[in-house]
């Protein structure tokens, strides 16, 4: 097959996952009620705020006319100031997220996927401006910016077996999301919030974990192989870790939710088989909170 | 071949092999399972875990021992090991085979057939000669039939069982004229006798015995007594111990003729007891029918036990014709009778109309005279019919003047006016005496006592016929019982009144035993000898070894008082033994009969049943290796995890679904079919067997939908077939059913299911298809098949459709009913007596139902067959004739469905005149 075939045949499967994400994402957005977030003052937006009586120096144009010829004086209509926020998402892309125990669940990143598009469709049409972390994509707002989202989300393939949040491309006081499952090397993830904390960003960190992840069923002698294959741990009883690896398991959540609160953050674990619009409305409260 | 204990080896070298099992141990042991690799990104949390203890690197003990065993049983079976290794040593010298042959032999005849045999053939494989000999058919020449073996084994199948046992004397003689030396083996029944132990020393002077005996227990069945209002059965077993149920089934026609099981009861033997007993209480209509018992699965004639009359209790109406005299009791014309007959009849009391409704037995009129004449014809229709009706002579008769001049049919004898009186105050001559009874009277034999005396009577006229008639007179001739047939039954006349009045004949026991002798009364349980001393009796019905029931053919009779004794014998089989008027049975098992099992004397070998021949173990071994690995599969699946969790789920889900599936589907199809069946007006035909039949049948049903469908409102959808053993009747209104001379007899299942689907209002065309060749009712093979079929269906009378039955009009006119054959023999349900054609109606008010069979043998199926693009399949007669037929066959069969569908609405048409004159048109 020819170099251009292949990249055909490639980009068609790369296009294949957005307008389903896209839709999946719309449609549990759809379930969130969002209000705009007015700065409750006069300013730049598309809301009606007040009349003022014209004062020397308003552009002619400014004046209302409509509310001007009731009475004898000028009135300038002016509208609430409605500011944009910058919201950065980072999606783990490692290999450990492609791993569904069992058909009837998605896979730990489909589900990140799905959630974070889902928040950018809700901040977008709450007029925000949303970005992916690192170099890929400055926050902008807009229908467009929602594809290149989408995009972005489905067409990044990394090799690594545990992704490592990106802080690159924050900007000061602006909102951040860090979704993964955080099974990795814990250290790039309290150096990111770390550093986030230090610049003024607020955020949420949704850690996504597979059922099986959380229920260790094994027994007998097993050889774990991580997704990539490039971590491997064999045992003669299975059945004798599962102790030992819940508790590492719950000292790593401590530890995660130690650190958010240290920073100001906000923290929740979601596991793929419950129902992703739960993770999505913690997630809008959480952006709230961080307000 | 090897020998170890009773288990020897075919191949015994292969045993070696069990001493690689400690290597094969060691093997085993070294290697640990294989790990399962799994998939598992928390991995990085589990890097640095080490496992706690080093055990299940070693396979566990239990499951080496399961593989170790599993090659053992593999190693084992294929040393060929065999049970019971044959190894007998040839026998010399002429052998002789006794069975026994009775009926407790009877039940695992077959059994004893193939230890017969496997002597036989093993004498035959020594070269030896031998004799086969049963007790109960010893050789008519003195000598044994010694002759080669083989011959033997040819006529084998010959040799049957006798329901009687062997006679005692007849052993005697023939044990003594034994000579020579011979082996025996002796096939004994389990049974004591006293003549086992003659016989057994008259063969041990001969040679060495041998004795095989089935350690089956042998039952017996006592005839069923009538007692304390109830029926007392009682069993008897040889060996007394352990607890035992049997279950005992009384047997008989029920009301529509067909022979079933009527009552059922469950006997126990308790621990050691060689008796059980169990009283069953019938109603008497069914205590009436049951004509024999037979314990449940138990093929012997001891297991049976014929009923004769003893169970029989005879309803008797008594009539007196003086019912207004209240006075003493001991005068009432009824009184000695009741007395009589109540211990051994049901007496039935009211007006003659009813008692004729409850078709008694036996009728008595005790002096009475006049009866109107719509009752004498009514009684005389049931005389006709096989009543017996016992008159008495009184004041009444005598003063009437019943039977004066012409002989009334009610009377046997026409009588003088008057009557005599003797030994009376106011006349000569003593009080008379009786006449001893002549041969051929039904009295014959009886005793009569002295204190018998006459002093009235009435007179009987004489006639030429008077002489035939007199069946018991007065010492001077005089008739005092005369009898006269009437039919099949009879009416007899004792010409003294039924009180003390006339004769102490009532105060006797004479009386008793002469109502018995008439069959008014029943016979007591035990026949004693005087009681049938005069009789003769004809075996009617035999008994087999086995307790099948068979015609006895032309048999020589018996005489009374030697039935009386009999025990069964070669003379007198048991069987049912019919008399004039009653029947007697003699059974293989005797109200006093006890069993009792076999003691033989140490010295005697005896072997049973059960010692089989050989058994090859090597396919159970190689089985158990099978099963033994199959479980290391699971236990191994199951040690390294992989039962559990997400997996064990699917398995135990694949598990359910394969148990569980077809059930779901044959729910399915029923459902299915009931849909396909009820959606529409379907037609249905039976599936005979036959492909080409069952083709055809389904092609006409489909000329004839398409028929309705075109010319009526009734717009059937395709037809079914229906299979009678698996599908639901009730969804059809009608079913044509082709006969063929070799479809199988349904079961009784689907027989009662026909015969609900017809009691509620279903169809049966019934076609032998055969009009062409046979009338109807002829000997064709199709209707013999269909007299076969229509047995156990409960189908009413029938009669050739009448002109005007309603199925002449539902929606064609017509009078002719052809299919391919044009014959006009065709039988619907016969239409009620009484219905009489009204002044002014053109048909007569007929039956309101629908009938539920036609039968006729046009194969209408043929004529209305269509295949599939509509054309006709079959050419009908010749030319437009032919043409004209099928039509006519066309418009038979929609008339047909229109009377399924409507019933009697065109029969309802008579009505129209008079509705349309009350409603003032």
């Amino acid at each position: 097959m020819s170099d251009s075939a292949l990249l055909r045949a490639g980009a068609e499967g790369l296009a294949a996952p957005l307008p389903p994400l896209m839709a999946d994402a719309e449609h549990l957005a759809q379930s969130v009620l969002l209000g705009a977030h007015g700065r409750r003052r006069a300013g730049v937006g598309d809301e009606f705020w007040q009349y003022r009586p014209a004062m020397p120096g308003d552009d002619g144009r400014s004046i209302d006319w409509r509310r001007s010829g009731r009475s004898d004086a000028h009135f300038v209509q002016q509208k609430e100031w409605q500011a944009a926020q910058s919201i950065l998402l980072w999606v783990d892309d490692g290999r450990s997220m492609e791993f569904a125990s069992d058909p009837g669940v998605p896979t730990k990143g489909a589900r990140a996927r799905l959630i974070a598009m889902a928040l950018a469709i809700l901040l977008v049409r709450g007029g925000e401006r949303v970005g992916l972390s690192g170099d890929g994509l400055p926050p902008r707002t807009g229908q467009v910016q929602l594809l290149r989202l989408a995009s972005a989300l489905s067409g990044s393939v990394e090799a690594a077996e545990y992704g490592a949040p990106e802080t690159r491309g924050m900007m000061a006081r602006s909102r951040a999301l860090f979704v993964s499952d955080f099974l990795g090397d814990p250290d790039p993830v309290a150096g990111a919030l770390t550093k986030a904390a230090d610049r003024g960003v607020k955020g949420a960190v949704l850690q996504v974990l597979d059922p099986q992840e959380e229920a260790f069923p094994f027994d007998g002698r097993t050889v774990f192989e991580s997704i990539g294959g490039a971590l491997r741990h064999e045992t003669l009883k299975a059945g004798n870790l599962r102790d030992r690896y819940l508790d590492r398991l719950a000292a790593r959540k401590a530890m995660l939710a130690d650190l958010c609160r240290a920073t100001g953050w906000q923290y929740h674990c979601h596991h793929t088989a419950d129902s992703a619009t739960a993770a999505l409305l913690w997630l809008y409260g959480a952006m709230e909170r961080t307000r | 071949m090897a020998v170890l204990a009773n288990i020897g080896f075919s191949a015994p070298w292969l045993l070696l092999a069990l001493a690689a099992l400690p290597i094969l141990w060691l093997l085993l042991r070294a290697v640990p399972p294989a790990p399962v690799r799994r998939r598992f990104p928390g991995v990085a949390l589990l890097l640095g875990l080490g496992d706690e203890e080093q055990q299940s690197d070693r396979t566990p003990w239990w499951l080496l021992l399961l593989r170790t065993l599993a090659v053992a049983a593999v190693i084992v079976g294929f040393a060929g090991p065999i049970l019971n290794p044959d190894d007998r040593v040839p026998g010399s010298g002429p052998i002789l085979i006794v069975a026994d042959g009775t009926w407790a032999d009877a039940r695992d005849w077959p059994r004893r057939l193939d230890r017969i045999d496997d002597a036989l053939r093993e004498a035959a494989r020594d070269g030896r000669t031998a004799a086969v000999v049963t007790l109960t058919d010893l050789p008519a020449d003195d000598g044994l039939p010694f002759r080669a073996a083989d011959a033997w084994i040819a006529r084998l199948s010959g040799l049957t069982p006798r329901p009687w046992a062997p006679d005692r004397d007849d052993i005697g003689a023939w044990a003594g004229a034994l000579d020579g030396s011979f082996e025996t083996l002796w096939l004994s029944d389990g049974v004591a006798a006293p003549w086992r132990a003659p016989l057994l020393a008259a063969f041990e002077r001969r040679g060495p015995v041998t004795v095989f005996e089935s350690p089956r227990p042998v039952l017996g069945l006592r005839p069923a007594q009538f007692r304390d209002g109830a029926i007392a059965l009682s069993a008897v077993r040889a060996r007394a111990d352990g607890t035992q149920d049997i279950d005992v089934a009384g047997h008989g026609l029920d009301p529509a003729g067909i022979e079933r099981e009527l009552a059922r009861a469950t006997l126990t033997f308790a621990e050691g007891a060689p008796e059980a007993e169990i009283s069953l209480s019938l109603p008497p209509e069914l205590r009436n029918r049951i004509t024999r018992f037979q314990i449940d699965g138990w093929r012997s004639a001891g297991a049976v036990t014929l009923t004769d009359d003893a169970l029989k209790r005879r309803e008797v109406a008594l009539i007196s014709g003086r019912d207004d005299g209240a006075a003493l009791q001991l005068l009432s014309p009824t009184h000695y009778l009741e007395q009589a007959l109540a211990p051994t009849a049901d007496l039935i009391d009211g007006t003659l109309a009813d008692i004729l409704q409850a078709n008694p037995d036996v009728i008595v009129m005790a002096d009475v005279a006049m009866v109107t004449s719509a009752e004498a014809e009514e009684i005389a229709a049931w005389v006709d019919g096989g009543g017996l009706l016992l008159r008495f002579a009184g004041p009444r008769l005598a003063a009437s003047d019943v039977s004066r001049d012409t002989e009334d049919p009610l009377m046997p004898v026409r009588l003088r006016t008057g009557g005599r009186s003797v030994g009376g105050a106011m006349s000569w001559g003593e009080p008379k005496g009786l006449r001893a009874f002549a041969e051929g009277s039904p009295f014959a034999g009886l005793e009569i006592p002295d204190d018998v005396k006459v002093n009235a009577q009435v007179m009987a006229q004489p006639d030429p016929t008077l002489a035939d008639r007199v069946i018991a007179a007065l010492e001077d001739g005089t008739p005092l019982v005369t009898r006269k047939r009437l039919g099949q039954g009879q009416v007899v006349l004792f010409h003294v009144t039924a009180n003390a009045e006339w004769s102490t004949l009532p105060l006797s026991g004479l009386f008793v035993q002469m109502l018995e002798r008439l069959a008014v009364s029943t016979r007591p349980a035990q026949v004693a000898a005087e009681d049938l001393a005069g009789t003769t009796w004809t075996p009617d019905r035999l008994l087999d070894a086995f307790g099948q029931i068979g015609d006895a053919g032309n048999l020589p009779g018996i005489a009374g008082e030697d039935l009386a004794r009999a025990v069964p014998s070669a003379a007198s089989p048991p069987g049912l033994y019919a008399g004039e008027d009653r029947r007697i049975a003699l059974n293989v098992t005797g109200a006093e009969s006890v069993l009792a099992p076999t003691v033989w004397p140490a010295r005697i070998p005896v072997e049973g049943l059960t010692l089989a021949g050989e058994t090859a173990l090597k396919g159970w071994l190689l089985m158990l290796a099978l099963g033994l690995l199959a479980l290391d599969v699971i236990a191994s699946l199951w040690l390294a995890g992989r039962l559990r969790g997400p997996r064990g789920a699917v398995a135990a889900m694949a598990a359910l679904i394969l148990v569980s599936a077809p059930l779901d589907t044959r729910a399915q199809e029923a459902d299915a079919f009931a849909l396909n069946a009820t959606a529409e007006v379907v037609l249905a035909h039976v599936v005979t067997g036959d492909a080409r039949v069952d083709e055809i049948a389904h092609a006409g049903l489909r000329g004839v939908s398409d028929t309705l469908f075109s010319r009526t409102s009734i717009e059937p959808s395709d037809p079914i077939a229906v299979n009678l053993e698996t599908d639901e009747l009730s969804f059809f209104p009608f079913l044509y059913w082709p006969v063929t001379p070799d479809q199988p007899q349904p079961s009784p299942a689907a027989y009662a299911r026909l015969n609900t689907y017809l009691r509620t209002g279903g169809l049966i065309l019934f076609d032998t298809r055969d009009a062409d060749v046979a009338g109807f009712g002829g000997g064709s093979p199709n209707g013999r098949k269909l007299q076969q079929l229509a047995r156990p269906l409960d189908i009413p009378p029938l009669e050739p459709l009448p002109s005007d039955h309603v199925l002449t009009r539902t929606f064609y006119l017509l009078q002719d009913f052809p299919g391919r054959f044009a014959s006009r023999d065709i039988w619907v349900e016969a239409a009620p007596p009484d219905a009489e054609q009204i002044e002014g109606m053109p048909f007569r008010n007929l039956n309101d139902n629908v009938t539920p069979v036609v039968i006729g043998g046009n194969d209408w199926a043929a004529a209305w067959a269509i295949d599939d693009r509509g054309n006709r399949m079959f050419p009908v007669g010749r030319g437009y004739a032919g043409e004209r037929q099928r039509e006519i066959a066309l418009r038979f069969g929609v008339n047909l469905i229109m009377h399924v569908l409507t019933g009697n609405y065109k029969s309802d048409q008579v009505h129209v005149p008079a509705l349309l004159d009350r409603l003032g048109q």
